[in-house]
C-alpha cells in the first residue's frame, strides 16, 4: 500500500506541491520529484555535506530532512542563490575565482555550506574555516582552494 | 528505509498520546532517526514530528543554572552567550560534536538518545548479532574489530560505547532531564548494558523529554571540553573529558572538581574516584596524574580498544591541569 501526503513548499521563493511518500528525503523530493538537482545525493546518510541545503537560513543536510518536516519553511537550494539576472552569488565568483574544485560534484554542497558559514561569522580565519567547513568532503582533495574562496568572500562580505 | 506514516504533532500531549501506540517514533532532527532508518537499524511505523511545535526551544541562564528547551538546536546552545559564560564546558563539547550542518539540525532531547556507532549495531544486513537490536541474538562486536568500543561500563551482551558530548558534560555538572511528569539525572537517564542492552535510558513510552536544566556553580564556570579523535574535526571521541574546577582561597587547593569521560564508557561516565583523589589536594603535575589513572579502574579491553585506557587518563589529567592554570 502506498500511501502520499500533499506538501506544498517554498524553494526559492517559489511555491511548489507535490505528492510524495512520507518517507521522502527533502534531497529526493528536490531531486526526484522537482527536477532541481543542482543538491547532490553523496553517501545520503549524513556523512558528507554534497546535499546542504538552507531552511530558514540555516544550513541543514536535505539526505537526514523530511520534505515533510519543512512545509512552511523557506528552503533555498543552490539553484536559489545567484541573481534573477545571472549574476554569479559571490561565493560562486570566488568558487571560480580559485578554482575550488575538481570533478564539482560536492561544489553545490560546499558553496550552500560557505555562505551560511560567512552569514554565521564563521570565516574569520583559515583555520576556523577549516573546522566550520568539516561538514562538507572533497574527495578530489581541493580543500586549499576552497579555503582560499571562502577567505576571499568572507573578506568581502 | 521502509515507508511510515506521518503526524505532524500540534502539542506536546498529542506527541506523547501518540508515541503510546507501538511502532511510534517522535522526530526532532532526524539525524539520527533517518540515519538508523535508512540502515535498516530503525523501521518505524508511525513518525511523530515535533519540530513545529512552540515553546520548547527556549533557553535561560540566571544565577541558579540554565535551563535548555528539548528542541533547541545544539548549534543555539553552543554559541548562547549565558551557556558560554556559565558552561564552557557544555559549550565546547556542542561545538566541538557532529558538523555546523548537523548542529543546526539536531536537537538537545534528540543529542541525548543518539545511538552508539558501534559499526556491528548499524549493519543489520552484515552482522544479524546484536543484543541491543535483537536481544539473544549475541553480539558481533566481542572478538570482532574493537578500536572504538568502550572500555568502561561493559557487560557479557555489549561494548558498545555511548558516542556522544554533552552528556558527557552533563553528568559533570549533576545535571537533570525534565520528562514532563518526572525528572531524572543525566546519570541516571542513562542505564548499564547488563543483560540487557536493548534498554538504553528510563524513557518510557509516552514520554518526551522536555528540557535539561544544570545547577551552576563554580566548578562548570571553571570548566573545559577536551576531545580526542582521529580526526582534527567531524568524528566522535577516541576519549574526552569534561573536567570543572573550584579552588579554595589560597588558588592551589581543590574545593570542588566534576570530571566525566566520554569515547570509552557505554554511558556518559562520571569519574567519582577522581574527584574524590583530588578534593582537599594541592594541584600538581603528580596529584593530577596519579589521580587520573583511578579513571580506568575496572576497564576491560577487547582487543584493539586496549588504547583507550592509556589514552583517556592523560585526556583527563590534561583537562584538570587545563581548568587548573598549571597547562
Amino acid at each position: 500500500m502506498t500511501r502520499t501526503i500533499h506538501l506544498s513548499l517554498d524553494i526559492n521563493g517559489r511555491r511548489y506541491d507535490l505528492d510524495v511518500e512520507p518517507r521522502v528525503t527533502l534531497l529526493d523530493a528536490l531531486r526526484e520529484h522537482l527536477a532541481l538537482t543542482g543538491t547532490k545525493k553523496g553517501c545520503d546518510q549524513g556523512q558528507c555535506g554534497a546535499c546542504t541545503c538552507h531552511v530558514d537560513g540555516s544550513r541543514v543536510l536535505s539526505c537526514l530532512t523530511l520534505a515533510a518536516q519543512v512545509e512552511g519553511r523557506q528552503i533555498t537550494t543552490i539553484e536559489g542563490i545567484a541573481a534573477e539576472n545571472g549574476e554569479l552569488h559571490p561565493v560562486q565568483a570566488a568558487f571560480v575565482e580559485h578554482d575550488a574544485f575538481q570533478c564539482g560534484y560536492c561544489t553545490p554542497g560546499q558553496i550552500m555550506s560557505a555562505v551560511a558559514c560567512i552569514r554565521e561569522g564563521h570565516a574569520g580565519s583559515d583555520e576556523e574555516i577549516r573546522e566550520y567547513m568539516s561538514g562538507n568532503l572533497c574527495r578530489c582533495g581541493a580543500y586549499n582552494s576552497i579555503v582560499a574562496a571562502v577567505r576571499e568572500a568572507a573578506e568581502m562580505a | 528505509m521502509r515507508d511510515f506514516s506521518y503526524l505532524r504533532a500540534s502539542s506536546a500531549d498529542e506527541a506523547r498520546q501518540a508515541s503510546l501506540q507501538a511502532g511510534s517514533v517522535l522526530l526532532a532532527g532526524g539525524t539520527t532517526l533517518l540515519d538508523l532508518a535508512k540502515c535498516g537499524v530503525m523501521e518505524p511505523e508511525t513518525v511523530i514530528d515535533i519540530t513545529h511545535l512552540s515553546g520548547l526551544g527556549e533557553i535561560t541562564v540566571d544565577a541558579g543554572g540554565a535551563r535548555i528547551g528539548a528542541l533547541a538546536k545544539m548549534g543555539q546552545v553552543a554559541d548562547h552567550a549565558g551557556i558560554r559564560a556559565a558552561f564552557p564546558a557544555i559549550s565546547e563539547s556542542l561545538s566541538l560534536a557532529a558538523s555546523a550542518q548537523i548542529r543546526n539540525m539536531a536537537t538537545i532531547g534528540g543529542n541525548l538518545l543518539q545511538r552508539t556507532r558501534c559499526s556491528y549495531f548499524r549493519e543489520p544486513d552484515v552482522f544479524p548479532a546484536c543484543h541491543k537490536r535483537n536481544p539473544g541474538a549475541g553480539c558481533s562486536a566481542i572478538g570482532g574489530v574493537t578500536r572504538n568500543h568502550a572500555v568502561l561500563g561493559t557487560s557479557d551482551t555489549c561494548i558498545a560505547s555511548y558516542p556522544g558530548d554533552l552528556a558527557v558534560a552533563l553528568v559533570a555538572f549533576d545535571a537533570v532531564v525534565e520528562l514532563g511528569g518526572r525528572t531524572v539525572s543525566v546519570e541516571d537517564f542513562f542505564l548499564l548494558p547488563g543483560n540487557t542492552p536493548e534498554r538504553e535510558t528510563t524513557l518510557q513510552r509516552g514520554e518526551m523529554i522536555t528540557a535539561i536544566t544544570v545547577p551552576a556553580s563554580a566548578a562548570p564556570k571553571n570548566s573545559t571540553y577536551l576531545k580526542v579523535r582521529d580526526r582534527q574535526s567531524y568524528e566522535f571521541a577516541a576519549a574526552s573529558a569534561a573536567v570543572g574546577l573550584e579552588f579554595e582561597t589560597d588558588g592551589r587547593t581543590v574545593r570542588d572538581i566534576r570530571v566525566a569521560l566520554g569515547g570509552v564508557a557505554t554511558k556518559p561516565w562520571r569519574a567519582r574516584n577522581v574527584e574524590r583523589a583530588l578534593v582537599g589536594k594541592i594541584l600538581s603535575l603528580e596529584t593530577v596524574e596519579a589521580a587520573s589513572r583511578l579513571a580506568m579502574e575496572g576497564a576491560v579491553s577487547h582487543g584493539a580498544n586496549y588504547y583507550k585506557i592509556e589514552l583517556a587518563p592523560r585526556v583527563v589529567a590534561r583537562a584538570i591541569l587545563k581548568v587548573g592554570g598549571l597547562a
